[in-house]
């Protein structure tokens, strides 16, 4: 037991990996050798001792190589090339070849790049076309950056937040609301919005928290209750004329906002990066600050890792609850912000998509810690924009991103299956330590 | 840390007895003020056998202001003789039971009170709400199957897609629904053992993989729809469903019959499953080692109960048992997969599990208020009631949040539920 512990309470006296990763609530990665100077001793260490980045790297291949399997076994020109694979087997393979590289560099060049962009540039286009990709990975990434960020807090305070999309939808309503009903000048209106949504997020987590805190409720039950009550109480909502319906629709559509609520857009026209990034970015920095540099933090924290400990030490478990909760709904909140205000079209019933639920997923990447959150919310944001891209050049369904995405969120939460798969060696320490369980009773 | 750790007590702000007479009070005061007072003038009419059915029952009338009056007079008077006597466990209860009754009642009289559309068709209610019930009793049997081995399941929702899936699809190919139902229950077993290796061999914290399966579950069933089922759908997706089948004597009975025994296989696979697990769970030795496990699993060790193995099989078992409610989805009633058909049934049967206290007899009282809030829904759109469906929609959620605040409150999981064991 060494003085690492004052920085983090841990329920778990062997989870001393796990407690040096938190101190700092960066993300840095556990256990191992000391970072220092990049040798290649140091490099070859970490891969065959299988450190974060490099799991992390490991299972994306992994996820990707089962991806291509799924792409290969149901497209039926590649299904036809291997069943004569007896008397042209190099039909076969360039079959398969082609199948998988058409949709993986789709894939990249809807997120990451495209060459065709460079060499344009070169003859007289436009270098921010360049940069297009990219933008369109932070364009998809702040939404799940903020539901990622909103389900990690909990996470901390020993929480399990399945009510992201509620809390989400709950910020929506209120921000689409002032976004069209209020008259304001130009930068206060934005600010009034996002201030809104906050607060609409805000009171639909303070609800779970209150609920938990006073008479001993699950968060499980309650999140999920809320979601179906806010889906409904959208639709209700987007579907009466004297209530947010848009004047003369049929449609359930929220009225468009007005263009001072908008959040302008840095470096040109939409989708490029929208102050709704810096949004995202700004809530990860005040999250991280907020869960390991303040008071209320560390109280999160200890709760999460013991709530009979924390009571011992004279903390109010139910108090922390609802602070937890009540910060949680109100970056769910924010999330619906750079949605409703970053993007031309109206709040609709399905405008919520799956922000929710990624947040989840989002969460558990980034391990719970905030920066973690950001790096898990911009790759997800990349497969994200370019599954699009890919379905339209190659007709492959985005769904394949997803299952991606999800594998490889189980691979990196299991790093003994990846040391397994790749025979690396184990390390003295418990390696990357996910999110300890807590199981229900938190 | 597997040793011995005292459960951690939590102090509620506010006792539980005056909580629960609170609710009763509350919810008669809605059956006066709410259902009572806007009432319309007339009777409510409530028909007790279905159209063209014999024996033909009589229609009954009741005014329908004064028995939403009547009722929440009931409600109001349970709720003070709950707060004034601490009841036994029973009476605890039975005051529930009733209460939540007397709301019912008075919604439903209020609907139907002066409607010129007809009588509302309780047997149709009933029978719709059982059905409805199916795949979320199944789902919360298969959870709960699960936790009380230690194991948390969140991938009850992965588990209904795929078994809905695969079911579909092999009815489809084969042309045989029993054979679609066996290989739904085994779709569902093999998320379930996807998600015990990851569980118990990796030690992945399980609410990760459980919600991972899920999205990998919706993802790949997506994928598979749009790339190989849609566009050959006769192949795959052709819509074959089970026939009902009308239990001899017992489906003859008046209002019984119709309701009970006139289904197809699903719902008699329903009652068997919770009969077996219930008397399994707490009447054998089975049983006992399976709660042993998920209670204490060191003591349970030390015994020699092989603690890995009890969890491996239940969460394997149990994803079998959450593949047949999916296979329902598809070869039970509609025939045909639809994207994400599961509609988060997953979830709700995991609320429902965990609203039953983790016992199946209290999931499956869960699950049926939520199939009968769902079935209601239809009910009450079909007599035309003049508020918006989407509030409608809303209120069976509202009413589970109530009663889990007011109600139930603190419900207490197996000791090592999501807690996986390590051999010392």
């Amino acid at each position: 037991m060494t003085d690492q512990h004052e920085a983090e309470p841990s329920a778990e006296p062997g989870a001393t990996a796990a407690a040096t990763a938190t101190a700092d609530g960066t993300g840095a990665p556990a256990g191992g050798p000391p970072r220092g100077r990049l040798t290649g001793s140091a490099i070859i260490r970490a891969v065959t001792e299988g450190q974060t980045a490099v799991i992390v790297i490991l299972a994306f291949f992994v996820a990707l190589v089962i991806g291509a399997v799924l792409i290969v076994a149901s497209d039926p020109v590649v299904l036809r090339a291997w069943a004569s694979f007896g008397y042209a087997p190099g039909t076969a393979l360039s079959a398969t070849w082609t199948s998988v590289s058409a949709a993986y560099s789709a894939l990249f060049e809807g997120s990451i790049f495209s060459p065709a962009t460079i060499s344009a540039a070169f003859h007289g286009g436009s270098i921010a076309a360049i940069f297009y990709p990219l933008s369109l990975t932070a364009f998809e990434a702040t939404p799940l950056i903020l539901t990622g960020l909103s389900v990690a807090v909990a996470f901390r305070a020993g929480m399990f937040n399945i009510g992201a999309a509620g809390q989400w939808i709950g910020g929506a309503i209120v921000a689409t609301w002032l976004g069209y009903a209020v008259n304001l000048p130009v930068v206060l209106h934005a600010v009034v919005c996002i201030i809104g949504a906050f607060v609409g997020g805000a009171v639909i987590g303070w609800i779970v928290g209150v609920v938990k805190a006073r008479t001993g409720a699950h968060e499980v039950i309650l999140t999920i209750m809320l979601n179906y009550i806010m889906y409904n109480l959208l639709s209700f909502l987007l579907t009466s004329q004297n209530l947010m319906q848009a004047p003369k629709q049929t449609n359930a559509v929220a009225p468009g906002i007005a263009s001072s609520a908008m959040l302008p857009h840095v470096g040109g026209p939409p989708p490029q990066v929208g102050v709704g990034f810096l949004i995202a970015v700004a809530a990860a920095a005040a999250t991280a600050w907020l869960l390991s540099r303040s008071t209320l933090g560390f109280q999160f924290r200890t709760v999460g890792a013991s709530p009979s400990a924390a009571r011992s030490a004279g903390i109010s478990v139910e108090r922390v609850w609802i602070l937890a909760f009540l910060i949680a709904g109100g970056l769910a909140g924010l999330s619906a912000t750079t949605i409703v205000q970053g993007q031309t079209a109206p709040l609709t019933t399905t405008s919520y998509g799956t922000y929710g639920f990624d947040g989840i997923t989002v969460a558990l990447l980034g391990r719970a810690r905030p920066w973690g959150v950001v790096l898990a919310g911009l790759l997800f944001g990349a497969l994200d924009a370019g599954g699009t891209v890919m379905e339209a050049a190659t007709g492959v369904p985005s769904d394949v991103v997803n299952v991606i995405e999800a594998l490889i969120v189980l691979l990196v939460a299991a790093p003994p299956l990846i040391r397994l798969l790749f025979r690396l060696r184990r390390t003295g320490g418990t390696g990357p330590q996910a999110i300890a369980s807590k199981g229900w009773s938190g | 840390m597997t040793t011995l750790t005292a459960p951690v007590r939590v102090p509620v702000s506010i006792s539980r007895r005056y909580l629960a007479a609170g609710t009763f009070i509350l919810l008669g005061l809605i059956d006066i003020l709410v259902f009572g007072f806007f009432a319309h003038r007339g009777d409510a009419r409530f028909a007790l056998s279905l159209p063209g059915a014999t024996p033909r029952l009589p229609v009954i009338h009741v005014p329908g202001a004064l028995m939403s009056y009547v009722l929440g007079a009931i409600s109001i008077g349970v709720g003070i003789l709950r707060a004034a006597v601490d009841l036994p466990r029973w009476g605890k209860r039975l005051s529930i039971a009733v209460v939540l009754l007397c709301f019912l009642l008075s919604l439903l009289a209020w609907a139907d009170a002066g409607n010129s559309v007809g009588p509302l068709q309780v047997i149709d209610l009933l029978q719709g709400t059982l059905t409805a019930s199916i795949p979320l009793v199944l789902g919360a049997l298969a959870g709960l199957l699960g936790e009380r081995a230690g194991v948390i399941n969140i991938a009850i929702e992965g588990q209904l897609l795929t078994g809905a899936f695969v079911a579909a699809a092999v009815a489809s190919v084969t042309g045989g629904v029993w054979l679609g139902l066996i290989g739904g229950s085994l779709a569902g077993g093999l998320v379930g053992a996807l998600l015990a290796i990851f569980a118990i061999m990796f030690l992945v914290d399980q609410i990760i993989v459980g919600v991972v399966l899920n999205v990998i579950a919706l993802g790949l069933t997506n994928y598979l729809y749009d790339r190989v089922m849609a566009p050959y759908a006769n192949t795959f997706n052709a819509g074959n469903t089970f026939a009902t089948i009308k239990i001899p004597v017992l489906g003859n009975l008046p209002i019984i019959g119709p309701i009970f025994f006139d289904a197809n296989i699903f719902l008699y696979i329903t009652y068997a499953l919770i009969l077996v697990i219930q008397i399994a769970l707490f009447r054998t030795r089975w049983g006992l080692r399976v709660r042993a496990v998920g209670e204490h699993p060191v003591a349970a060790d030390t015994v020699g109960i092989r603690v890995l193995w009890n969890r491996y099989r239940n969460v394997i078992l149990g994803g079998m048992v959450a593949g047949i409610g999916g296979a329902y989805l598809t070869v039970g009633s509609v025939g045909f997969f639809t994207s994400d058909i599961s509609s988060g049934f997953g979830y709700i049967a995991l609320a429902a599990m965990i609203f039953g206290r983790w016992t199946p007899l209290g999931s499956v009282a869960a699950a049926l208020l939520f199939g009968f809030s769902f079935q209601l829904q239809t009910e009450l759109s079909i007599l035309r009631v003049p508020v918006s469906s989407f509030i409608l929609l809303m209120a069976p959620y509202v009413a589970t949040i109530i009663a889990v605040a007011g109600l139930v409150g603190r419900v207490r999981p197996p000791a090592a539920d999501g807690k996986p064991y390590v051999k010392a």
